[in-house]
Order: C-alpha cells, then sequence, then structure tokens
C-alpha cells in the first residue's frame, strides 16, 4: 500500500531526513541523474545516490568491460568481462534500493553529442567520469546552454579531482554551522519593547529575578545604559566592560552583600559581546539585491529571485533597514513561562515581516502576470527564517577556465608560489589531456613506457604553461609521478570522490548545502585537499 | 612492444586461482614501478600481491532497517541478522578470492591472542568508549626490552568516524604516534540537560521528551514492571511521544514529533552515505600505504567536512606527555590528605583527559590489596560505598603510593600514584 511504503522509507530514510528534511528526499526522489562511463569512479559515485533514493539513473556509456575494469569496480564482477559496461553496472546499482529506477544507454557519450545532443536536457545533473578534455568541452557547452548542471569528476592515480559546472545555483537553507542570533538588541521592535517593560527586576521576587532571560536583562541594562550614555551602545572593549559590571551589580546579594548563584545573570554577561553585535544585512545579501536578477523581475524569474526582490523592497519600507526578523531564540536559563512568552515576542515579529514580505511577492507576481498563489506561504516563511544565510553560486564555465583570453592565470599563478601546492595537479591533470590529445593514450600506462613519456609529458606541461603564458615552475618529480600512474584508477581514491561527488551532486539537487565553486583537488598521498575557482 | 599482462595466482587457501587478465592492472602500478613520492621502506616488485590476505570483522550489531540508507552490503531481507555475517557473505561472493572471517561479538569479547594475529587493525566504531578500549589493547601488546620499544610488536590502528557531514580519519602506532587517549579532548563531553530544567522548567521539546523518558516511564512502568524504555520499538516511543506531547501542551511549548522523539530517545546521530564513503576510503587508502609502503601514511589525523564546499584540515596531533593510556609512567593524582575519595572518584570521571565511566580503585595497604571502591558489582558497590566519604588518610593511603583503576575505557588498569598536597 501506499500507507506502508510511505512508513518503510520513513525508517529507511531516517538518518538523512534528519539532515535535509521531507522536502529535500522529495527533490533527490523527482531527481534523473545521468552518469557517463561506469568505471569505478563512476559506480562509486553512483552507489551513493542511490542508496538515499534517487528517482532515477541513466549510465552512459560504450565500453565493455575489461579485466582491468572488474579489477577495481566493485559493481562490475569478472562474469561481465565482454558485456557492455553500463548494463552490468545498471545491475548491480539497482539491487543497492529497488525504490530507485536503473536504465542504462549502450553508447559513447561522443556519439550522442553528434546525433541527439538534447538527450542531456532531461537530466536533472549530469555526472560526467574519466571523459578526454575534448568531450569534456562539448558536453559542457550543450549543458551550459540549457542550463543543466555538470560535474566532472576524474581518479588519476592517487589524484581525485572534480569541476562543477552550474550557471546559477541558489540556496535557501544554506544550514550554516555557526549562525549568529538574530535578537535585534541594538535596535528593539516595538513589541519586544512592551514586553521588555513588562519587567520590573527591581521589584520582582529572587525566583523570578533567577530565571528571567538574559535577553530581557541585557535589554533592560541597555535601556538604561543607553540613556545614560547619549544613546550611545557600549562600543570599545572598555565601555563593554563596564556595561557588563552594571549587570553583574544587578545580581541579588544576600543581607550580608554576597552576590547570590544568578546563572541567568551569569548568561547574560558572557552573551554581552555576541548580543551587542550591531543588526546588519551581511554584504553577501546586498551584493544578491544589488545583482540584475534580482532588479529585474520577469515572468521567468525563479521564486528564489521574486522572494528576494520582495526581501529587499521589505528592508526599504516596514523593514526600515533591517532584514525580516528571523523568529528564533536560543534556549537560556529561564522558567517555561517567561521563555515561552518571550519566544513568541519573536514569533509573532517574525510572521507579521513574513506577511509583509508575502504582500511584497503578490505585487510582483501580478505584476509580471502570475497568479499571487504560485509561491506559498510555507515557502515565504522558509525563505524569510533564512534571509541571512542566502547563498547564490556561479560557477564560470569551461570554455572560460579554458580560453586563453579568460583563464584565471592570478589564481593559479598564486597558488603555485607554493609549487608543492594542491595546483600543481590541476595542471598536471591539464597536461595529461594534452598528451591525451597528440598521443590518442595517457602517459605510461605499459611499464616500459614511463620512462620515455616523462620527456613527452614535460613537452605537453610546457606547450601547456606557454599557451596560457604561466610562468610557473613544475618539479620534475610531478612530471615523473603522473607517468608512473599510467591513467590508473586505483579504488580507494575512487570512493574518496565517490563520496565527496554524490554529496555534491545532492546539493544541486536539494538546494540545500552549499555546492563547492568550482574546481576540488584531494590528494591521497597526503590525505589533503583544496578548492580553486577557475 | 606490447607487454603481457600475465594473470598472477592468488592462493586463496583452497588451492582454486580466483584470476584473471588485468585483474591487478590499476594497483600493479603502484606496487611495481619506483616513484619520486614513494615510502623509503619501499622496493618495486609483486610480492605484495603474492601471499594471501586474510580479512576479520567484528560487530556486535545485527541490521537494522535504517541502516539500509547507507550500509550498502545489507538488503532489506538481512534485516535482524549480525552485520558481521551478512558483511561476510556479501563480500566473499562479490570479491572472488576475498575471505571475510565474521565475529559476531563485542571487540571486548575477544582477548590478545586473537588482536594479536593482526598486521593492521581498523576501526568504524560508533562509540569514544570502544576506541579507547581497543587502543588500550593495542597498548598491552606492545613489548618493551630494556624500556625500549620492539617496533615488531607495534600493530597500527585506523581510526574513522562520522556524524552527519562531517568526518575524521587517523593513523595511530600504538606507542609511537598520539593514540585515543592522548587526544581525548578533541571529543568534548556530551552534554545532557540539567535535572532541575526537565523536572520543573522545561522550555524546548526536548526537554519535554527527557522528562518523559527519565521521570515518567520509571514511575508508570506502561509496559510492565520491569520492562526497560527500548528505543528500537515503536511502541514504547508511540507512548513517549504521546506523554511528550501532554507534557508540552501543559507549558505551551511547540515542536514535539515523533521524529523528534526517537532521535532524543536513541541519542540518534543523523548519517548519509556519502560521509561514509568519504571516511572509509580514506582509511582504506592508509591500509593500502601501511600493508605496502607503496606511500607515506597519513601523519597522522584529517577532518573532513561538506557542509560548505568540501573542506579538509590535515594536522599531526602530537602524544601526550602524561597520557594515562600511551606512556609507561604512573599518573600524579594531587589530593590533600582530607580529601574524600569520592573526590578522587569524581576527577577520574570528570577530569576532560580521563573521562572514565565507573572506575573500580584499587590500593595496596599494609601489604594487602585492598578494593576501595567499585561500581560495578552490586555486592562489592554496597560494601565498599562506605568509603567514598572518608579521606585518603583515613583510608589508610600513603603519599606516593600506586592505586590501580579499571574502566570500561580500557582493557588494562591504569596506575596512578598518589601525591599528597599541603
Amino acid at each position: 500500500t501506499m500507507a506502508a511504503t510511505k512508513a518503510s522509507k520513513e525508517q529507511k530514510y531516517d538518518r538523512q531526513l534528519r539532515l535535509w528534511g521531507d522536502h529535500g528526499q522529495e527533490t533527490l526522489e523527482n531527481a534523473h541523474v545521468c552518469l557517463i562511463n561506469a568505471t569505478a569512479t563512476g559506480t562509486e559515485i553512483l552507489k551513493n545516490l542511490v542508496l538515499p533514493g534517487i528517482g532515477a539513473f541513466t549510465i552512459v556509456d560504450g565500453h565493455t568491460v575489461s579485466g582491468e575494469d572488474a579489477g577495481n569496480n566493485f559493481f562490475l564482477s569478472n562474469n561481465s568481462i565482454g558485456r557492455n559496461r553500463a548494463q552490468a553496472a545498471t545491475e548491480l546499482l539497482q539491487e543497492l534500493n529497488g525504490d530507485v529506477s536503473g536504465n542504462f544507454v549502450e553508447e559513447s557519450p561522443d556519439k550522442l553529442l553528434d546525433n541527439d545532443p538534447e538527450f542531456f536536457h532531461r537530466f536533472t545533473i549530469v555526472i560526467g567520469v574519466q571523459l578526454p578534455e575534448s568531450t569534456c568541452l562539448r558536453l559542457g557547452s550543450v549543458l551550459w546552454n540549457a542550463s543543466v548542471p555538470f560535474l566532472i569528476c576524474k581518479t588519476y592515480g592517487l589524484i581525485g579531482y572534480m569541476r562543477l559546472v552550474v550557471q546559477e545555483h541558489t540556496v535557501i537553507e544554506s544550514h550554516p554551522d555557526n549562525a549568529l542570533e538574530d535578537l535585534r538588541l541594538d535596535q528593539p521592535f516595538e513589541e519586544f519593547k512592551n514586553h521588555t517593560n513588562s519587567y520590573d527586576l527591581d521589584s520582582m521576587d529572587k525566583k523570578d529575578h533567577s530565571h528571567t532571560p538574559w535577553i530581557i536583562i541585557v535589554a533592560k541594562y541597555l535601556e538604561k545604559w543607553l540613556s545614560e550614555h547619549n544613546d550611545q551602545l557600549p562600543k570599545n572593549y572598555k565601555e563593554k566592560e563596564a556595561f557588563r559590571q552594571t549587570i553583574r551589580e544587578g545580581i541579588i546579594k544576600t543581607d550580608g552583600g554576597v552576590p547570590e548563584d544568578e546563572e541567568n545573570f551569569e548568561e547574560a554577561i558572557k552573551n554581552v559581546n555576541t548580543a551587542l553585535n550591531l543588526t546588519k544585512i551581511p554584504s553577501s545579501i546586498e551584493n544578491l539585491f544589488n545583482s540584475e536578477q534580482c532588479n529585474s523581475i520577469t515572468s521567468q524569474s525563479s521564486p528564489f529571485w521574486v522572494m528576494l526582490r520582495a526581501v529587499k523592497e521589505f528592508v526599504h519600507d516596514e523593514g526600515k533597514g533591517s532584514l525580516p526578523v528571523r523568529g528564533t531564540i536560543p534556549d537560556m536559563i529561564a522558567d517555561s513561562q517567561k521563555f515561552i512568552n518571550l519566544q513568541n515576542v519573536y514569533r509573532e515579529k517574525a510572521m507579521q515581516d513574513a506577511a509583509a514580505v508575502s504582500k511584497h511577492v503578490e505585487c510582483l507576481l501580478r505584476s509580471v502576470g502570475k497568479p499571487p498563489e504560485s509561491i506559498s506561504e510555507k515557502d515565504i516563511k522558509l525563505f524569510c527564517k533564512n534571509a541571512s544565510f542566502l547563498r547564490v553560486v556561479r560557477c564560470r564555465s569551461l570554455a572560460e577556465e579554458y580560453s586563453v583570453d579568460s583563464v584565471n592565470k592570478d589564481e593559479i599563478a598564486s597558488y603555485m608560489d607554493n609549487p608543492d601546492s594542491e595546483m600543481v595537479f590541476y595542471l598536471m591533470l591539464r597536461a595529461v589531456d594534452r598528451f591525451y590529445q597528440q598521443h590518442s593514450r595517457y602517459p605510461g600506462v605499459y611499464n616500459y613506457q614511463v620512462e620515455e613519456d616523462i620527456n613527452k609529458l614535460k613537452v605537453c606541461v610546457n606547450s601547456l604553461l606557454q599557451e596560457y603564458s604561466l610562468s610557473v615552475n613544475i618539479k620534475d618529480d610531478y612530471i615523473h609521478e603522473f607517468c608512473r600512474y599510467g591513467a590508473a584508477e586505483p579504488h580507494t581514491v575512487s570512493a574518496f570522490l565517490g563520496g565527496s561527488a554524490a554529496q555534491e551532486a545532492i546539493k544541486i539537487i536539494s538546494h540545500q548545502f552549499v555546492p563547492f565553486n568550482n574546481t576540488f583537488i584531494y590528494n591521497a598521498m597526503s590525505q589533503t585537499s583544496a578548492t580553486f575557482q577557475l | 612492444m606490447a607487454e603481457m599482462d600475465e594473470p598472477m595466482v592468488v592462493d586463496g587457501g583452497s588451492g582454486v586461482s580466483f584470476e584473471w587478465g588485468g585483474r591487478w592492472s590499476h594497483i600493479k602500478k603502484f606496487l611495481e614501478r619506483p616513484g619520486p613520492f614513494t615510502h623509503p621502506d619501499f622496493e618495486p616488485g609483486t610480492e605484495a600481491l603474492t601471499g594471501f590476505r586474510n580479512i576479520n570483522v567484528v560487530d556486535m550489531d545485527t541490521i537494522d532497517v535504517s541502516n539500509l540508507n547507507r550500509q550498502f552490503l545489507f538488503r532489506p531481507k538481512d534485516v535482524g541478522r549480525p552485520k558481521a555475517e551478512v558483511a561476510a557473505d556479501f563480500i566473499n561472493s562479490r570479491v572472488p578470492g576475498c575471505c571475510v572471517v565474521p565475529h559476531f561479538k563485542k571487540i571486548q569479547d575477544l582477548d590478545e591472542t586473537f588482536y594479536r594475529q593482526f598486521h593492521i587493525i581498523v576501526c568504524g566504531l560508533d562509540s569514544i568508549v570502544a576506541r579507547r578500549w581497543m587502543n588500550g589493547m593495542l597498548l598491552s601488546l606492545l613489548v618493551y626490552e630494556d624500556g625500549v620499544l620492539d617496533p615488531g610488536s607495534i600493530i597500527p590502528l585506523i581510526d574513522g568516524g562520522t556524524e552527519g557531514f562531517k568526518g575524521n580519519a587517523r593513523v595511530i602506532l600504538p606507542g609511537m604516534t598520539a593514540c585515543i587517549d592522548c587526544t581525548l579532548e578533541l571529543y568534548p563531553p556530551q552534554i545532557n540537560f540539567p535535572m532541575c530544567t526537565i523536572a520543573s522548567m522545561p522550555r524546548l521539546p526536548e526537554h519535554c521528551i527527557e522528562y518523559v523518558r527519565i521521570l515518567q516511564w520509571p514511575k508508570e512502568l506502561p509496559f510492565g514492571d520491569g520492562v526497560v524504555l527500548d528505543g528500537d520499538d515503536p511502541e514504547h516511543i508511540q507512548w513517549v511521544f504521546q506523554r511528550s506531547l501532554e507534557r508540552a501542551a501543559e507549558f505551551s511549548i511547540t515542536g514535539v514529533t515523533y521524529r523528534l522523539t526517537q532521535g532524543v530517545v536513541k541519542r540518534i546521530i543523523p548519517a548519509v552515505a556519502s560521509t561514509n564513503a568519504v571516511i572509509a576510503a580514506a582509511c582504506a587508502t592508509e591500509v593500502f600505504k601501511l600493508a605496502t609502503s607503496a606511500y607515506i601514511p597519513l601523519s597522522n589525523y584529517m577532518v573532513f567536512n561538506d557542509v560548505d564546499g568540501l573542506y579538509t584540515y590535515t594536522f599531526e596531533a602530537e602524544r601526550k606527555e602524561n597520557c594515562s593510556a600511551c606512556r609507561q609512567v604512573p599518573q600524579d593524582l594531587h589530593f590533600q590528605q582530607s580529601s574524600k575519595l569520592q573526590e578522587v572518584l569524581d576527577f577520574l570521571t570528570e577530569n576532560a583527559s580521563l573521562q572514565m565511566k565507573s572506575p573500580a580503585i584499587t590500593a595496596t595497604v599494609e601489604g594487602k590489596n585492598k578494593t576501595l571502591y567499585l561500581q560495578s558489582v552490586p555486592s562489592i558497590e554496597q560494601r565498599t560505598r562506605a568509603n567514598l566519604s572518608k579521606t585518603l588518610k583515613e583510608l589508610g593511603l600513603t603519599d606516593g603510593q600506586e592505586l590501580a583503576v579499571a574502566d570500561s575505557t580500557t582493557p588494562q588498569t591504569v596506575m596512578f600514584r598518589l601525591c599528597f598536597t599541603s
């Protein structure tokens, strides 16, 4: 039954639902992922997408399974040697999760690009593995124009490489690790002021005094400070220390003058520093407000931009220069009633602000001829709650990365100031791609080739550096090492990339958490990594 | 000249060869070829592949349906079966020639004779206590001759752990590099809500759930006398959920859900396939390096986080000068003669570097071995409970004397030296 399936999925996916919620899971179950090349890297990536329950996958691969393939790939058996690799891998990946629909196309991506490039338009994301440069560039162009996210992955010896190509990826729920609270103590809103006025600390009995939330305490003492300091907030360390002292003096004392144990006051003192942070719109959000997509809303604008524009208008109107109130407060020492009442003050303000933003959303939608209900209250509330944490990731296209006119020379050169930086592996990968273009093979695949290919590879390295006018030095050791790799794809490095790439794909599909931008290098020799924007 | 890819014979122990052309092609490049980044001890050759590697896996757990979102060796039909056995079956059938031997046991159920046979130990344990135990076990296998460590007695320990989108992998050479206990402060102790909050001042839905779990269940015993709350029993969770809703309603607290209830009761940590794949892969890479000397192993700790992009940080954790686990020297305990034994007990459990669970303390007093306090055996606990309120002087302990402490966090007793302060 439908209900039984839903219940068993809730159980099965419980541990991941706690991270991205039911709505995140829904985006996964509606996704169709394309994997090109069922190599060890490819199948390891797909395993980590099939297990969490993506809707469907399609493997595109024209190769037949070789003895080498069966040796490093957990999803190919020696019995499948000689069979089409796409089909063989689909079987063993499919059986990981009955909820997922697995498909395969026995064709090389180059052929598909020749005959039917629109084949790729149907996918939520395309993941290309162990692809030569020419195929990447061709596919990159098609997917860019179709606005289909493209994730390129490569395992080369002990080096892992990922490149994300997505024009514009918006994130409402970025789930930041250490977010600052939104308490507005520097600019208390009307309802909050009324609420603090309902407290008279001096006339409270000890129990109430000791269980008053620290936010109220700071607000009260701040009020007093402002009246005595010409409406100026404590600015420097000295003033903040003096302010903390006023709070400390507010602690109830015994008849003998000994301060009682009032944990809530200690909390207030401890939190003064962050409580006095000025409420301001993060610069990242200001930048989004100033972007083209925010300023020209059309019927093609996604809900993200419509809501952002609405928030911008709110900021200039009802918000009086501030974002909608987030509406959450941290836990703190307090009795239940005082805490809940305070929490409700923030929650109600947040609801009010969200309602105001909603009106702006409706107006905008009407102005571009769209029904006002096309963006739900629920979505607007979620957007407002995350207003400080919105992120937009824009990756440069492959064409931009590879073109002599727009190559990011500065990024490459500055990292190469340290000749052992992970950047050297990026350059070596580009060099072996060049080698492949010239010699139709990778360097050092057979033992006898290793020595002689070192010089040939060095020629490729130098021509690469020359073409891009990069005056960097690549140590001979790295050229030797890349010949030694012989384009091997060891399983453990493939598996590391498998986990990394799958999670980036999940971020793209779910629009939760923040994808990398745009080049990731993993070095299994030193267990280090780096991210570059190329 | 084309190279002949000779099939290599690997003896699976039954005389049957599990080979096909090219099987080891990807790996051979790292074993047969010299290179500029190899370990100083590395010698190119194919010997590492001949001779047979067997794998033993120890796991006390059975498979739960909630494991299936990431534990890829298990299927719905396996729910209820021991993990070690199902994993072994799956791998033995998928990887020809591989021989995984399962042990459906706690790690603590096996002894030195068992652990001594291995070249490398890899852990993916779910608690710090278990990690410390394994750490202690490998430390106990170390052989010192005239104070010098015999390197042949060192069994490397590779440890991996994950939580949500965070993870870490580390390489421990017992007796040589930082051990689990050396870096205990890296794991902050678990924070529980204060009882007064739970009992009379709830503010969060979690407080309501803890109230039902800790106070209401033992009082009402809804499923009968002696029936302990079982987080894996949906009926139990449903009961807790309903009562938590009632408690929350009393205080106008919103947010109690079934999922939250289960999460609080079982102390669930979110988990996904991807993070586990990354950390497992990093650990496996280190096993490969240690087994083949192909590269210098990770030295010695890597953390990973892919919430925002992908972040790794690799550093060398240092051995602690006075580590109670891996240093040969007894650790000093500073107390006054008038301090009570309870204070010593509190120190052993609360100190960030020790974090013992329920230490049993014995000492040699007037030539006789005396158990000062032991919690885990009720009859002895009753007999020694009175000692907790006695002073160290009253218990006959002298300055400089050694205390032997046993605890679940280590298979061996830890020696401490009592130093009286004035």
